[in-house]
């Protein structure tokens, strides 16, 4: 054979010529060229294994054709292949009379039926009749192999993806091909369940009914089901799904394979929170207090709930009133909200975050990197939240590159994470001193702080505790931009649509389009009726305000403060100290319930629109079903409550709103609805511009410990009691009860046995928590997830402290 | 719970020091639980499985794998039957029948003393001392019904070499550390193979 340079590769596919990649499998090459070969094992975004052989083809390389699996053979120059010959053909009805030999043909009870490749393939491609008349194996149907996934032994053709998928991409390999020959089967171990944060993918991938989802398991049939292109936004990854709904429910999220995002894989919380849309506790209809019991929410109907919150509104005026959310949101709803408060209310109290994040300057104005950038960087510095709790196929991304050897991930955080298996290095520090780990790294001769200084260098940043306050974090951000300038940012921040909100102004100080209060776009002048001229006050400063009573009214769009909000009581005595509380939401969450009025929003699958992820990319989200009860979409509410107000947002739909974004935020300009609307958003429209001048503060140094405390870290679980989980019933079991993680040596120096019930200590609250005892904690660190059902750390912690410290004593 | 006793657990590290990656060392590791216990448990994968820094389920599918690793208890020691052609020929059938009613058991049973398992094997590749069968995968030639009665008496009365099932060798294998895979990489070997002698011939 030839020797041949990149585009000398040309393979002959049933006579037409064909240009290939050097390395490419045939497979692929047939796939670009149109010419389907059929094929269960292989999938494209993982090795080949060459298991089933559905996918032989007669390949030519001058010595004659031969049947070999085109999944197997990569390209070669000169290549002539037929996939339609006599020989593949008759090898193609063999392989389906083999591995239809042991298959149970329970077509018409199993859920792949009418999606499945092997019933497709068969039809296609196979005999028509097998000459096997023996018994076929038998095993119990289906079993379950954890909470969310079943396997069905019988139905299974071992092509081997859900075992590859866990092993290759999720890192968990809990299934596993047991036994040998005809008693070959895929099983867990006794008692250690398949439970990866991912394995709703291998239900996806699996080509026959073998593995089925819990939570979708006869619920419809495929030809019943009607399907949209959308886009996650339970965390602010943006993984692309296909949202599907039978008889105006929602039934099942696919991944959809975008190369930028989510490679087709989704996360279990992602795949299956579906649920909770079509919960029965979504909030139906508005609701108001009732006069004669004020414990009592009355359902009430929008004319008068609206004129409620309106008049509260209006009697708080500009410089009382606080809007607090907006990262559930769509881009169009959150630019209303954002149009409301600071054209219409005349105030820039607003925040999208809940004091979790980072100041929307700094991300906003933070050189962005792409989530591609990251994973072909030479290092990627981790310092911010476990990937893996919170940006789940972000994780996974990363670990792909980080095992396919081309990318160093390297971590600094003070607790363990799900990156430290597959991390170059995991640096430990305090507590509040990543900053300073960082420097000493850098100030050293070790080989690591060379690379971080020359090659490529994406930092993923965010609040990695919750028990910290931004400050050790905006410290962080100051030394890798002074020692490290070449360095670019993904900022991994918390809740669907943060990115967008903050890009639509629902940040104090910050106009739509990322352009600070005093730089507003020609357009949007023209547009506004006024644009406040002093810089608001964040949600940790609203809920300040409130409670020493300098707020009369807030408003919650979609936001939670008493369950997200890192310090609960300072949540409490604001709510409290209020006089009005207005929420706009799906639940009846904690801090709605504290509402005076309640506005019900629509929710995911409900509402289109965009939405925005963490590296800046717009991509659609498509309605499928129509709103529960009588809720509305935000930007109804907005523009209702603005007429309410004497104000007019002059925006009649969501296309509309898009148009006037695209006019008066300038990061935008030229994302065109044309183009949002376009194949182009599949892949995402990608917006990085941005006018803000980054201005970061002086670091400063967390104060000593005492000796007796535990200096606490909080960081938030992919299933704890967040809102969409709690009302999933297949979800919902899947989050742990709160328990606290302390060194085995710390605890016994206080006479502390693992697993009892401790009294935990901290200047805001003293509850008794679970106590365990765990060798990855640091000395003197003590671990609690922050929202875990039975009690979230945010009892504990002091928004306005840097670090928190807690004490613990025996009960 | 833990299942290496304290002096397998430190073999068990010597041998995973061998090789460049712990995971290559789980069969090996397999056979060091089955020495131990006679056959290879739950307990035993897991904490196979912590060693090498991999899960129970991979240690389970290797181990499922290999016909000869048990995961129920044998007897002490194991008593293949060829029932193969050569054997079937020369007649492993009545020998295999015989064994079965000496032991009162099924072939795939175990003695309730818990010092024989029977089984039916495939081919022993000693089709010419047929019929035959091995004891713990010692062989045994041309196997009459009282050569059979004879051997199983030697075996209850301790009256054999065979050490019990599991072990695979009376000698333990020690492999001086210079000599582990990845000590040295291969492009920096210049020596002769240890096999040659100095003239260049074998040992
Ligand atoms: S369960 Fe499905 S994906 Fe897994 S090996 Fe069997 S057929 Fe393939
Ligand atoms: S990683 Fe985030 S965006 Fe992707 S599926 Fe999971 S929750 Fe959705
Ligand atoms: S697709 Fe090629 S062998 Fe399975
Ligand atoms: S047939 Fe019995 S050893 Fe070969």
């Amino acid at each position: 054979m030839s020797e041949s340079t990149p585009s000398e590769i040309s393979v002959t596919i049933n006579g037409v010529q064909v240009e290939a990649e050097p390395g490419e499998m045939l497979i692929a090459a047939a796939d670009r060229a149109g010419v389907h070969i059929p094929r269960f094992c292989y999938h494209e975004r993982m090795s080949p294994v060459g298991m089933c052989r559905m996918c032989l083809v007669d390949v030519d390389t001058g010595r004659g054709p031969m049947l070999q699996p085109s999944c197997m053979v990569p390209v070669a120059d000169g290549m002539s292949v037929n996939t339609e010959s006599e020989d593949t053909k008759r090898a193609q009805e063999g392989i389906l009379e083999f591995l239809l030999v042991n298959h149970p043909l329970d077509c018409p009870v199993c859920d792949k039926g009418g999606e499945c490749p092997l019933q497709d393939q068969t039809m296609a491609y196979g005999p028509g009749e097998s000459r096997f008349v023996e018994e076929k194996r038998h095993y119990e149907k289906p079993i379950p192999i954890s909470d969310l996934v079943h396997l069905d032994r019988e139905r299974c053709i071992l092509c081997d993806r859900c075992t590859r998928f866990a092993d290759e991409v999720a890192g968990d390999p809990l299934i596993h091909f047991t036994e040998r020959g005809n008693a070959t089967q895929v099983l867990t171990f006794p008692d250690e369940p398949f439970s990866s944060y991912f394995s709703g993918n291998t239900v996806q991938i699996c080509p026959v009914g073998a593995l089925t989802a819990a939570p979708y398991r006869f619920k419809a049939r495929p030809w019943d089901l009607e399907q949209v292109e959308s886009t996650c936004t339970t965390c602010s990854m943006g993984c692309r799904v296909a949202v599907e709904s039978s008889r105006n429910e929602l039934v099942r999220y696919l991944g959809v394979d975008v190369e930028s995002v989510n490679h087709g894989w989704l996360c279990d919380k992602g795949r299956f929170n579906f649920e909770s849309t079509n919960s029965s506790h979504r909030i139906t209809t508005p609701l108001t207090r009732d006069n004669d019991d004020p414990r009592q929410l009355l359902g009430s109907d929008w004319g008068s709930a609206l004129a409620l919150a309106a008049e509260a509104i209006q009697q708080a005026g500009p410089g009382r009133v606080g809007l607090i959310g907006g990262s559930r949101l769509t881009n169009e709803d959150a630019y209303a909200w954002s149009k409301f408060a600071k054209s219409v209310l005349g105030t820039d109290n607003v925040d999208a975050q809940l004091g979790d994040g980072l100041s929307a300057e700094v991300v906003l104005a933070l050189p962005l990197a792409t989530i591609a950038e990251a994973c072909n960087a030479d290092t990627v510095l981790v310092v911010g939240p476990d990937i893996k709790e919170e940006l789940a196929i972000l994780h996974l991304r990363l670990r792909g590159a980080a095992t396919k050897g081309q990318t160093k991930v390297v971590e600094i955080g003070s607790t363990p994470t799900g990156i430290e298996p597959y991390a170059h290095r995991s640096i430990r520090c305090a507590p509040g001193e990543s900053a300073k780990a960082l420097s000493e790294l850098l100030a050293s001769d070790d080989p690591l702080a060379a690379q971080l200084k020359q090659g490529s260098l994406v930092v993923v940043i965010g609040r990695a505790s919750l028990a910290e306050s931004e400050e050790p974090t905006l410290s962080l951000a100051a030394s890798i931009r002074a020692e490290l300038p070449h360095a670019t940012f993904l900022p991994a921040l918390r809740r669907g649509n943060v990115r967008g909100a903050l890009d639509m102004g629902l940040a104090p100080g910050i106009l739509p389009g990322r352009t600070r209060l005093d730089q507003p776009s020609p357009a949007l002048s023209a547009n506004w009726n006024t644009v406040p001229t002093t810089k608001g006050l964040n949600t940790t400063e609203m809920l300040r305000a409130a409670a020493s009573g300098d707020l009369d009214t807030l408003i919650l769009v979609g936001a939670d403060p008493l369950s997200d909000f890192p310090d609960r009581n300072l949540a409490a005595e604001a709510i409290q100290k209020v006089k009005t509380l207005i929420a706009v939401d799906t639940f009846i969450t904690d801090s709605v319930a504290q509402a005076d009025v309640v506005l019900p929003a629509t929710a995911y699958g409900e509402q289109g629109g965009t939405t925005t992820n963490i590296e800046g990319r717009i991509s659609r989200l498509t309605q499928k079903i129509t709103a529960t009860g009588s809720a509305r979409d935000d930007w109804m509410i907005a523009t209702e409550l603005a007429w309410r107000l004497g104000g007019d947002l002059r925006l009649g739909s969501k296309e509309e709103i898009w148009r006037e974004i695209e006019q008066v935020a300038p990061s935008h300009s030229g994302v065109t609805l044309e183009r949002v609307e376009s194949s182009e958003a599949h892949e995402g429209i990608l917006v990085q511009r941005s006018s803000i001048e980054l201005d970061l503060p002086a670091p400063g140094t967390p104060p000593v410990a005492d000796g007796y405390g535990l200096r606490l870290v909080s960081g938030r679980k992919l299933w704890d009691a967040a809102t969409t989980t709690t009302y999933s019933p297949s979800l919902q079991p899947l989050a742990e009860a709160a328990a606290l993680r302390v060194h085995p040596n710390d605890l016994q120096r206080l006479g502390i046995s693992s697993g009892t019930d401790v009294r935990v200590i901290s200047t805001r609250s003293t509850e008794i928590i679970t106590a365990i005892a765990d060798d990855s904690i640091e000395r003197g660190t003590a671990m609690l997830p922050f929202n875990q059902p039975g009690g979230g750390a945010n009892r504990f912690i002091d928004a306005a402290a840097m670090v928190n410290d807690i004490r613990i004593e025996t009960v | 719970m833990k299942f290496f006793t304290e002096e397998n657990l430190e073999l068990a590290h010597e041998i995973i020091g061998r090789y460049p990656k712990p995971r290559s060392a789980m069969i090996p590791l397999l056979h060091l639980a089955q020495e131990q216990e006679g056959w290879v448990n739950d307990d035993a994968m897991t904490e196979i499985a912590e060693l090498l820094g991999t899960t129970s389920a991979e240690v389970l599918g290797t181990c499922s794998f290999y016909e000869m690793f048990k995961r129920k208890p044998v007897g002490k020691y194991v008593i293949n039957i060829c029932t193969t052609m050569s054997c079937a020929l020369m007649g492993a059938g009545d020998l295999m029948k015989h064994a079965e009613s000496r032991l009162g058991l099924k072939s795939g049973g175990s003695t309730p003393d818990g010092l024989f398992t029977l089984e039916g094997a495939e081919c022993q590749a000693a089709c010419t001392e047929a019929p035959c069968l091995q004891v713990n995968y010692r062989h045994q030639y041309r196997v009459t019904p009282d050569q059979f009665d004879q051997l199983v008496e030697d075996l209850a009365s301790s009256d054999s070499d065979i050490p019990k099932h599991g072990v695979l060798s009376q000698i333990r294998q020690h492999i001086p550390e210079d000599k582990f895979v990845g000590s040295t990489p291969p492009e920096d070997v210049v020596s002769a193979p240890v096999w040659l002698n100095e003239d260049g011939g074998r040992e």
